[in-house]
């Protein structure tokens, strides 16, 4: 897959970012049912998301469009977002 | 309210749907709470459709009360609950629809909502949303707008969102969609009334129905058209072409699969030429349509200032922390134990002494110049065996509404998002842990629970692991026996038995997981609710359903088992030594006598067990009779066993194959008689082996 590299900020998986980093959704990778999935939870391309906890292992949660998304690591890391400015 | 005018109408218009009476054939259902509802004929049915999460039950609960029938939605292994009700002299049949994110058919539940909507038309749906989570919980909503039903839109838990620093503008949201919009808080069922009131409204004028309907993205616009020109006439009523070219666009298999089968082959094979030059589109549509959502709430929603910490967030530092998370869910899960005894346990001695001991003399003085045979059965049958069962029934009702509470908190999602490390173990994930958490109060909702998760592989493993969970009636009975056959040690025993439970259930995941299913993982995708004050109605209509579902139980199944039990055991003659029942318990003493039982009551006991749980004690007080002096049931069966056999006779009744109720619903819920088998082998392999290794180990050791 090819990440557009504008801006100075790279493409990260959200698994990667701390808790209380915030960006926007850039794509997801996977399967057609768990993007499908996602897509309908909010994680649409563009979609504001935010970590809201993320321990470096095991689940993390995510908010996006005004709901909490606990994400399992696997699906975590297959979530790409471009992160805001800290 | 053109309300009385309209209803002739209705009733012609019922007559020809066909498929109407269909819904009504609801299979029975372990859960079965309220009397039948049969539906008034005549009547306008409103669907309620929303979200997961978003108090569509609750509003389900404040409309129908009590008046309400739960089942299955016909051939499918999803509960399907439906009312009636009146409101301004209109019978209203309520449908509840499964709660879903989208009418995608990614799930069953998807699948059900969106072919009830579509084949059934209800004459209004009312589409619950979460107030705190609008443009996720409008999504659906821009999904129904596609299809042909009228809608109104509860705004619920406006409530939490105002907690939360969120404010709606109720009629900017409803001009800017053109859809009635009520503000609700249908926990303090405030605005239910009127949410009737507006849906009844767009019912008797359809016609002016026109809302803001979201449109796909420019870009896609022209693929559409080519596509909606190439199904032609060729899709049927009650499918539109503009809807089902759109779900074909979004690669949707049940559409995909249906047009296939309906167009001619040279006109699908362009469809599919067309489709496959934009496979992606599907995201873009989703996109779309919180495009569309984003633009329809920009001026009704004033969000909270960035960075607000809320009440959530703080309670999830506790909740969610790997660690404290871990102890504060540990923490409720001793809390919980320890209230469903110390509340429960004087209301079960209670029910036990005086409600049965009035029954027993009752039953006596009426049965004085009976037959021996008619009193005998009545009172040290029927009335020992189920009897003592219906004094477990505290436990069973303290113990779900603290699960009922737990769950309308919030907080249930939490202790899932703790224990998802711990399921991966065994190729599971969190989600696995709540219906497995039910398994604690009883099995068979546990079995019944497994449907929240999304895999087949998934479901059947956690069906496969739920009665290795030790239900109340085991808990019970290991309470009542513990004292007698350990004395002192009796809590530690117990607190060592479940733990066994435990360990076995995580051995038993990760072998089979690594065995039958070599180690594939599940997508986790869950949704976390906001914290919200429970709702007592909601508690107590869960409390009800469940504790309801045992007394069935315990006065059927129990009941007959009891019967048959004293009746074997006092055929022929009369003597229990000489009996058939003691001739079937002595055949299985050879296998007994390597767990260290030797006696035929106890052995058939255990075996009663598959009953039900809690027959165990039933039986041996029905076998054993009424105590001496000085003696309770407990001691006179401690008394036939050595230590080491009466560990091993608790440890297989902890590890036992499950109940007759179970079984069945593991049946049910697998569709597979070979799987329902394995579960039975599977367990009765495992407990008889517990028996015999710890009686063998205590005499090895010489205990």
């Amino acid at each position: 897959m090819i990440h557009s590299t504008s801006g100075s900020h790279p493409i990260k998986v959200i698994a990667d970012l701390p808790p209380g980093a915030s960006g926007m959704v850039h794509s997801l990778t996977g399967g057609r049912e768990f993007c499908s999935r996602m897509a309908n939870l909010g994680f649409t391309t563009g979609a504001d998301v935010k970590v809201r906890q993320n321990y470096g292992r095991g689940p993390v949660v995510v908010a996006v469009r005004g709901a909490l998304v606990a994400l399992g690591r696997a699906e975590a890391t297959r979530l790409l977002v471009r992160p805001n400015e800290a | 309210m053109a309300t009385p005018l309209r209803i002739p109408a209705l009733r012609l218009e019922e007559e020809t749907r066909p498929n109407q009476s269909k819904l009504h054939l609801v299979q029975p259902s372990c859960h079965d709470g309220g009397p039948d509802i049969n539906p008034a004929p005549d009547a306008l049915t409103i669907a309620l459709v929303g979200q997961p999460n978003v108090g569509k039950s609750t509003v389900f609960n404040m409309l129908t009360g009590l008046n309400q029938h739960v089942g299955n939605w016909p051939g499918k292994t999803v509960e399907q609950k439906t009312g009636v009700f009146h409101h301004q002299g209109t019978a209203i049949n309520l449908v509840d629809l499964p709660g879903t994110y989208s009418l995608s058919a990614n799930s069953e539940e998807e699948r059900i909502a969106r072919d009830y909507l579509i084949t059934e038309r209800p004459d209004v749906a009312i589409a619950v949303v979460n107030a705190a989570a609008l443009e996720r919980s409008l999504y659906l909503v821009a999904e129904l707008l596609a299809l042909d039903v009228p809608l109104v839109i509860g705004l619920n838990m406006s409530d939490v969102a105002e907690q939360n620093g969120i404010h709606i503008e109720t009629h900017v949201l409803a001009a800017a969609l053109a859809v009635p919009v009520v503000r609700l808080v249908a926990a303090r069922n405030e605005g239910v009334r009127e949410l009737v009131t507006a849906a009844l409204q767009v019912a008797a004028d359809p016609a002016s129905f026109r809302p803001n309907r979201p449109s796909i993205r420019a870009e896609h616009q022209p693929v559409l058209e080519q596509l909606v020109a190439l199904l032609g006439d060729c899709v049927r009523d009650p499918y539109s072409p503009d809807w089902s070219a759109l779900k074909l666009l979004e690669g949707d298999v049940e559409v995909t699969r249906q047009i296939k089968a309906s167009v001619p082959p040279e006109v699908w094979s362009e469809i599919h030429k067309i489709l496959l030059q934009h496979e992606d589109a599907y995201l873009d549509i989703a996109g779309g349509r919180y495009e569309w959502i984003g633009r329809m709430v920009r001026a009704a929603v004033i969000q909270p200032r960035v960075g607000a910490i809320t009440l959530t967030d703080r309670i999830d530092s506790i909740a969610t922390h790997p660690i404290m998370g871990l102890a504060l869910l540990l923490g409720i899960f001793g809390l919980a134990f320890a209230l469903t005894y110390t509340v429960a346990a004087p209301l079960s001695e209670w029910l036990s002494g005086v409600v049965l001991g009035g029954l027993t003399s009752f039953a006596k003085v009426i049965l004085a110049g009976a037959p021996a045979l008619l009193s005998g059965l009545v009172i040290d049958g029927l009335i020992a065996g189920a009897g003592t069962v219906l004094a477990f029934l505290p436990i069973l009702a303290v113990f779900f509404a603290l699960l009922g509470v737990l769950e309308d908190v919030g907080y249930l999602a939490r202790g899932a998002y703790v224990m998802d490390r711990f399921m991966h173990l065994m190729g599971l994930h969190g989600k696995s842990f709540l219906p497995l958490f039910l398994g604690f109060g009883c099995n068979v909702p546990a079995v019944l629970g497994a449907r929240i998760l999304e895999e087949r592989r998934a479901r059947l493993l956690t069906i496969l692991l739920a009665p290795l969970v030790p239900c109340t009636a085991r808990l019970a009975v290991l309470a009542f026996l513990a004292p007698a056959f350990f004395g002192a040690n009796a809590a530690l025993v117990t607190i060592g038995l479940v733990a066994l439970n435990l360990v076995i259930l995580a051995v038993v995941g990760i072998a089979v997981n690594k065995m039958a299913f070599k180690g594939e993982q599940t997508a986790f995708i869950m949704e976390l609710p906001l914290y919200h004050v429970p709702n007592a109605r909601t508690v107590g209509l869960y409390v009800w359903t469940n504790t309801m579902s045992f007394v069935k139980k315990a006065g059927t199944l129990i009941l007959l088992a009891s019967g048959v039990v004293w009746v074997l055991s006092n055929v022929p003659g009369g003597d229990a030594e000489a009996s058939i029942l003691a001739a079937a318990g002595r055949a299985l003493e050879p296998a007994g006598r390597l767990m260290g039982i030797t006696d035929w009551r106890v052995l058939v006991a255990l075996i009663s067990s598959f009953f039900a749980k809690e027959n165990t004690i039933a039986t041996l007080g029905v076998l054993f009779g009424v105590p001496e002096a000085g003696a309770t049931l407990a001691t006179q069966v401690a008394a036939v066993m050595v230590p080491g056999a009466r560990l091993a006779f608790l440890a297989v009744a902890m590890l036992f194959i499950p109940c007759l109720a179970t079984v069945v619903t593991i049946r049910q819920e697998t569709g597979s008689s070979k799987w329902t088998a394995a579960s039975i082998g599977l367990l009765l392999a495992i407990s008889y082996g517990a028996g015999v290794l710890i009686y063998q180990a205590f005499r090895l050791l010489g205990i």
